[in-house]
């Protein structure tokens, strides 16, 4: 006996799905933990490779640093040709961009939905501040956090709450 | 470090070859977990930074961060005998345990935090974005550079020990 139809509407259907939808799944993402896994895998490689910390702000911060004919230590990093791999670094970030979006569209990067003088504002703020702070989400959310590093669980916890506080004022406005 | 005899040195060659290709792959397969992951889209990284109400609360890159500590940390306690990198003569990171933190890296923090949440963007994602070509991404990666040239130039200055 086939079942019947009839009295299907498409707010019926619209309903059975949602019904459907498991109820952990608005906090569960298997998407974002699997791409998490990635990055732990691609900071795991820089660390047994090289000897060094995936930290982001901090390897192309210093490559960017050492354009400028300041301060001593990144000059002599520098002579001793410790740019060629910050900046092989750097276009492995871009060259994943490239990746996304030829091979996985449907995870490319998308535009941020601020105006363009809250993004000067956002990135002159986020350029000082993981310099100043000594890292930024890879370095001590990911790296800092994964070495039980108290010092970044602390750096961490700070520029998270800071971003609560800054998108619960813009909220507001 | 400077590990290079002075025959050696020169501005190209103080790593290997090895090293460079471990430095690209890094890069590359990070920004394929960043883009997996969601990091990537702006409007989602400020959807979890969004603690105002739990309908708009987006809990996805709690996850993110799940799998990227775990996957590290456990490769940390995995190779915690290992004497030495496999492209590098010794491990090069300052020591997890640190005593203190200093109040201009709190503000740091601080800063850091705001500018995320403004944009959505952190540096990781920013630089990874600039293969769309948008105007967004290229906009705030100039001026994260001039943000990181302005701290060298303070930090030069002796700013920060002045300010703090």
């Amino acid at each position: 006996m086939s079942p019947d139809f009839s009295d299907l509407n498409p707010e019926a259907i619209a309903q059975a799905e949602a019904a459907a939808v498991p109820f952990w799944s608005w906090f569960f993402s298997p998407a974002s933990l699997f791409g998490g896994v990635i990055i732990g895998v691609a900071a795991s490689l820089l660390y047994f490779g090289n000897g060094r910390i995936a930290g982001i702000s901090g390897i192309t911060g210093k490559l960017f640093g050492q354009c400028i004919p300041f301060p001593q230590h990144l000059q002599e990093s520098f002579r001793a040709g410790e740019w060629t791999w910050r900046l092989l670094f750097l276009l492995g970030l871009v060259s994943g961009g490239i990746f996304l979006i030829e091979i996985l569209p449907e995870y490319s990067p998308k535009d941020s939905p601020a105006s363009p003088a809250l993004l000067i504002v956002a990135g002159l703020l986020v350029g000082v501040g993981t310099r100043l702070g000594w890292g930024c989400t890879s370095g001590h959310g990911v790296c800092g956090i994964g070495r039980m590093s108290p010092r970044s669980l602390f750096s961490t916890a700070i520029f998270m709450a800071a971003g609560f506080v800054t998108v619960a004022l813009m909220r507001s406005f | 470090m400077n590990h290079t005899s002075p025959t050696q040195s020169s501005l190209f060659q103080s790593q290997s070859p090895l090293f460079h290709l471990i430095s690209y792959l890094t890069g590359l397969v990070f920004a394929i977990g960043l883009g997996i992951s969601g990091m990537v889209d702006p409007a989602k990284v400020i959807g979890f930074l969004d603690i105002t109400s739990l309908d708009r609360w987006n809990p996805a890159l709690l996850w993110v961060m799940c799998g990227a500590i775990g996957v590290f940390g456990i490769s940390q306690i995995a190779g915690r005998k290992l004497a030495k990198p496999l492209a590098a003569p010794n491990w090069n990171h300052i020591p997890a345990r640190g005593a203190s933190i200093p109040i201009p890296v709190i503000i740091g923090n601080i800063m850091f935090g705001i500018g995320w949440g403004l944009a959505g963007y952190c540096p990781g994602p920013a630089f990874v974005s600039l293969a769309t070509l948008s105007k967004e991404p290229i906009i705030f990666v100039l001026s994260m550079i001039v943000g990181f040239l302005v701290f060298e130039a303070a930090s030069q200055l002796q700013v920060f020990k002045r300010l703090f």
